[in-house]
């Protein structure tokens, strides 16, 4: 399935995700099922990522969501606080090798969670309204994946929190009462602004500036969503933003994608970290 | 791919591709020995010979091939597990050629090391959100993802065992979703790999195993998505077919 015939689904977009597997209806629960279990899964290590200040393996991050969790609320906006927060628990769980849900990977893992339950939190919607918007976040990355290969080794920090924060913004739009088109392309709005992100994490750990980067990429997929819950749409085509972003990937140099000698990994203070690890 | 490979998997940090599909892959090949190792290689290509210590790509490699899943709460303990389990291991980089960037060569042994069907090098690559892909297996090219059970099979190149093989398998009612062959030289060894929907059954892959062109089978089960959360190692049931672990 191309994303231009998932946003001309005539029912909602993770039906028309689902109606595409062609599952027996043992299959479909126990997808179901799954997913319910990812949820879960998602929210423990919201839970521990908030409630934890321990430094990750080099001492970079490891207290940046609970600080931000205690802090005054400086914007008075406690969505875009929770949303945050919640991505930076997520990651920061993953920097400590602690036990997370890929989406779709482990570097990106925050920006889902961080925009899905961090707006269903805020809303205080339950979590069986989550179910589907999650699977049409899978639904989603799934189509991606079939352009480009989502690793930042091979097209760059886009290809991983581009494609996650395309899949939280079409999940967000559906949860909130986005039709397919809408979902479709706020996926595509939030693929098309994350165009060129490059991988240059700190001493090669999924740390810096990978641990920000999720909470930036969860609020960003969160205005998509408002942007397509308003009517608005790509002029771009869905499919085409995709194509876009796996060839930027294919020009990216070998130093920015996740060698660690590109970008900020390859600062003069990047750098000093990297050997001081190193040793 | 299952969209819970998407949204998934349930991982122990910090990367889908350099921890959770390293560990798959080490568990491949953990799969493919069939047996405790006591021994391991593991040589390190492009991104994953530049990043491996970051991303726990080293601890992760150890913990599949001493049977860890990569949700298993004891990989960033898998060195001192190693040490406890008698495997000792090494690191090694080298250019593997023109292959992904997140590519490794793993090589096992067992205690027998010196007989050379003692061992297993499985070469592959972790191609984004903990998918994997092996390439090649004892020197032979083949390939499969782990997304399925793989019935691995050692045989003879002669005429007909293909047809065998495949037969057997039709006649246990199982799909067969990819088949790779390939021979050493016309007539020499040669071998396959055969992804399918489901395992094939116990008297299946004994009738395999008791033909004259077949030298040596494995069941591989699958690593990926729901079917491997939680999953360890099952007993090997013979020398050959195994059983598909689930819990």
């Amino acid at each position: 399935m191309t994303l231009s015939e998932l946003a001309a689904a005539r029912t909602s977009a993770s039906a028309a995700v689902l109606a595409d597997q062609g599952l027996s209806s043992d299959e479909l629960e126990a997808l179901l099922d799954g997913m319910r279990g990812r949820l879960q899964e998602m929210r423990d290590s919201i839970r521990r990522g908030l409630a934890s200040d321990a430094a990750s393996r080099t001492g970079m991050v490891g207290w940046n969501a609970k600080t931000l969790w205690e802090a005054d609320d400086a914007l008075e906006s406690p969505l875009v606080r929770r949303v945050q927060a919640y991505a930076m628990a997520v990651n920061e769980e993953n920097a400590r090798m602690g036990r997370i849900v890929a989406a779709p990977t482990a570097g990106s893992a925050g920006t889902v969670p961080g925009a899905l339950i961090g707006v269903a939190d805020h809303l205080g919607l339950d979590d069986d309204a989550l179910v589907h918007p999650l699977v049409l976040a899978a639904g989603i990355g799934e189509v991606i994946s079939k352009t480009m290969f989502i690793a930042g080794s091979t097209g760059g920090c886009q290809a991983e929190i581009g494609s996650s924060a395309a899949m939280a913004a079409a999940a967000v739009t559906e949860l909130l009462g986005g039709d397919a088109a809408a979902s479709v392309h706020a996926a595509a709005m939030a693929l098309m602004n994350s165009i060129g992100l490059v991988c240059d994490p700190v001493g090669g750990y999924v740390e810096v500036p990978c641990v920000s980067r999720n909470a930036f990429f969860a609020v960003h997929a969160v205005a998509s969503a408002q942007l397509a819950l308003a009517g608005l749409r790509s002029v771009i085509p869905p499919d085409e933003v995709v194509q876009a972003m796996a060839s930027v990937g294919r020009m990216l140099p070998p130093e920015l994608r996740e060698t660690g000698e590109g970008g900020i990994a390859a600062t003069a203070t990047g750098r000093r970290i990297a050997l001081e690890l190193a040793r | 791919m299952s969209l819970l490979d998407v949204i998934g998997p349930v991982m122990v940090g910090p990367s889908s591709s350099h921890t959770a599909g390293a560990c798959r892959l080490a568990l491949l090949a953990r799969y493919t020995l069939a047996t405790v190792p006591v021994r391991a290689l593991f040589t390190l290509h492009g991104s994953f010979a530049k990043t491996a210590r970051g991303h726990g790509t080293d601890l992760a490699l150890v913990a599949g091939a001493l049977g860890y899943a990569p949700d298993d709460p004891r990989i960033p303990r898998a060195f001192e597990q190693a040490g406890r389990a008698g495997l000792s291991y090494g690191f090694e980089t080298a250019d593997l050629g023109d292959v992904h960037p997140n590519s490794v060569r793993i090589e096992l042994w067992t205690a027998e090391a010196d007989q050379p069907s003692r061992g297993v090098t499985l070469l592959g690559s972790s191609l984004g959100g903990g998918l994997v892909k092996v390439f090649e297996l004892d020197g032979f090219r083949l390939e499969f993802t782990g997304g399925s059970p793989t019935l691995l099979v050692r045989h003879r190149d002669a005429p007909g065992v293909l047809a065998r093989v495949t037969r057997v398998i039709a006649d246990d009612d199982v799909n067969v979703a990819t088949l790779y062959c390939a021979r050493r030289r016309k007539g020499g060894e040669a071998m396959m790999s055969v992804e399918c929907d489901r395992p094939i059954s116990q008297a299946a892959a004994d009738y395999l195993l008791h033909l004259n062109s077949i030298s040596w089978l494995r069941q591989i089960p699958a690593v990926m998505s729901a079917a491997s959360d939680g999953a360890h190692v099952a007993s090997a049931t013979s020398d050959g077919a195994r059983t598909e672990p689930r819990s």
